[in-house]
């Protein structure tokens, strides 16, 4: 019997591309996190999509650890209609507003870190 | 008993807290839910021996309900590890009420215990890794919690200083809890000064890190009403769940508390104008304001604007989290079983200083995780069955 492929893996590998990817239903509706099946309310089969990589901050929350600098955390909605859970860069953490356009940015493998994706502010847009 | 429980077959009639705040060197979870158990049982004078149902949850534990009936030396005929975080509890009070009901059992413990501040957090609470949320750092829960009150304040208008009160009015509670861990007053001014944990909460918009633990004894109605304490008649229970993980919550401004609440009004036959005790898991300072909307004490977006000038704090318009809450009488992680607890004492009337007067309703409210599990249990006093 051969090992399925993970849907981790599978998001990871676009990632080392530089792509981030999102799952899409028969009819092409989004789904994120990535899965093995369509979950309630989608239909199967899933397949991948790479994504504009444009969204806009749905929310927004900085932490600020002790002697260290503050970082964003932030939940992006992304133009293809799905949300994940990353941060904002290119602006001091404490700056990041709902509603501003971001675009994502593919922080490369590091050490025993996997890739991620991270997002900056699309000035173009605003 | 068929497709939903019948209001007030079943009761709360036992209840106890282990010790708290910082327990003795070597407590262990299960010894702090057999302080809870021998507690709760003497409250109501039932002995071990007729416990037939056990229910337990801990953070600490994998297999709570073993190793409680294993530490009791018992052998229920049903038990019970459910385990969805802090609202675990009223979620066993609905499993128990079903489990009494249908026969299952007639004495039902439910117990929890946690060593988390003697222990050390890092040493009792590894965190799931997640791929899609671990890389990010948030501080969990804080973080989930701060981007929720982030879409508030955008949708509503609210703000840190509305937050603020509802920790003071928190403080104000405990002041008259002697049980409470915090004895010193708090202002809003202290609160938004205070270290920022995730922006917009400070360290006084979240809850304690505490010892402590504690157990709860329920029974069918009949068998409750000739035992020692009034009986807290179970009139409404529900439940709802959204999400685990605080990115795949559909809506941060709003809670599966409204579904847990509906279904927990509705069985009860009670409106929120009818509720004399509101008792929520305030994990957090938004996580009361999200439940006051969600249970329909105020209207979606008006939180903020509710609990301002003192209106939850003793001698405001509503009486919420008398015991001073998760924010400042105890918070081991799990504190639903706490919440429940309060509702039993306001109902029985032996509150001390903090008596709601003529208090004969009362709605337990627990949240679990990232405001993902909802469960509402509504009590009342033998007037309201």
């Amino acid at each position: 019997m051969t090992a399925s492929e993970s849907p981790l893996a599978q998001y990871e590998a676009f990632l080392m591309r530089g792509e981030l990817a999102y799952q899409v239903d028969a009819q092409g509706r989004p789904v994120f996190f990535p899965r093995v099946l369509a979950p309630s309310g989608r239909e199967g089969p899933l397949a991948w999509r790479v994504s504009s990589g444009l969204g806009t901050v749905y929310a927004t929350t900085y932490v600020t650890p002790r002697g260290e600098p503050a970082y964003n955390v932030a939940l992006i909605d992304m133009d293809e209609g799905y949300r994940l859970m990353s941060r904002v860069e290119s602006v001091p953490a404490d700056q990041v507003r709902i509603g501003m356009r971001v675009k994502a940015r593919v922080r490369p493998a590091e050490g025993d870190d996997s890739p991620y994706p991270v997002f900056d502010l699309l000035e173009a847009a605003r | 008993m068929k497709g939903q429980l019948t209001r007030g077959a079943a009761a709360i009639v036992g209840v106890a807290e282990s010790d708290l705040g910082e327990v003795g060197a070597g407590m262990s979870v299960v010894d702090l839910m057999g302080q809870g158990v021998a507690g709760a049982l003497e409250d109501c004078g039932l002995a071990l021996s007729e416990v037939d149902g056990v229910f337990a949850a801990a953070g600490q534990s994998r297999m709570p309900s073993l190793a409680l009936c294993e530490y009791l030396g018992i052998r229920p005929r049903y038990h019970d590890s459910t385990m969805q975080g802090g609202s675990s509890f009223m979620t066993h009070v609905a499993h128990a009420q079903g489990a009494i009901e249908a026969g299952l059992c007639e004495v039902a413990v439910i117990a929890y215990g946690s060593t988390q501040r003697s222990a050390g957090r890092k040493n009792v609470a590894p965190r799931e890794f997640n791929p899609y949320e671990t890389p990010f750092k948030p501080v969990l829960q804080a973080s989930a919690y701060a981007l929720a009150a982030s879409r508030h304040f955008h949708e509503f208008g609210t703000t840190r200083e509305q937050l603020a009160e509802i920790a003071v009015a928190a403080r104000q509670w405990a002041l008259r809890n002697p049980k409470a861990w915090e004895k010193e007053p708090l202002t809003v001014q202290a609160v938004l000064g205070s270290r920022m944990v995730s922006h917009p909460l400070t360290i006084r918009d979240c809850c304690l890190v505490t010892d402590g633990g504690g157990a709860l004894v329920m029974t069918s109605a009949e068998r409750a009403r000739s035992l020692r304490k009034p009986p807290a008649f179970v009139l409404g229970t529900g439940e709802g769940i959204s999400h685990l993980t605080i990115s795949n919550m559909p809506d941060l401004t709003v809670t599966a508390a409204r579904a847990s609440g509906a279904q927990a009004y509705a069985m009860a036959g009670l409106k929120p104008q009818e509720i004399d005790v509101v008792e929520v898991y305030d994990a957090f300072t938004i996580t009361t304001l999200l439940f006051l909307e969600d249970l329909g004490f105020c209207p979606k977006g008006e939180g903020g604007r509710f609990v301002q000038g003192g209106a939850i704090a003793p001698g405001g318009r509503l009486p919420v989290n008398t015991n001073g809450g998760g924010l400042s009488y105890c918070h081991p992680g799990m504190y639903g079983v706490f919440v429940l607890m309060e509702a039993v004492r306001q109902l029985r009337g032996e509150c001390g200083a903090r008596q709601v007067p003529g208090c004969e309703t009362a709605i337990a409210h627990g949240n679990g995780g990232a405001l993902s599990a909802q469960s509402t249990v509504i009590l009342g006093s033998a007037a309201t069955v």
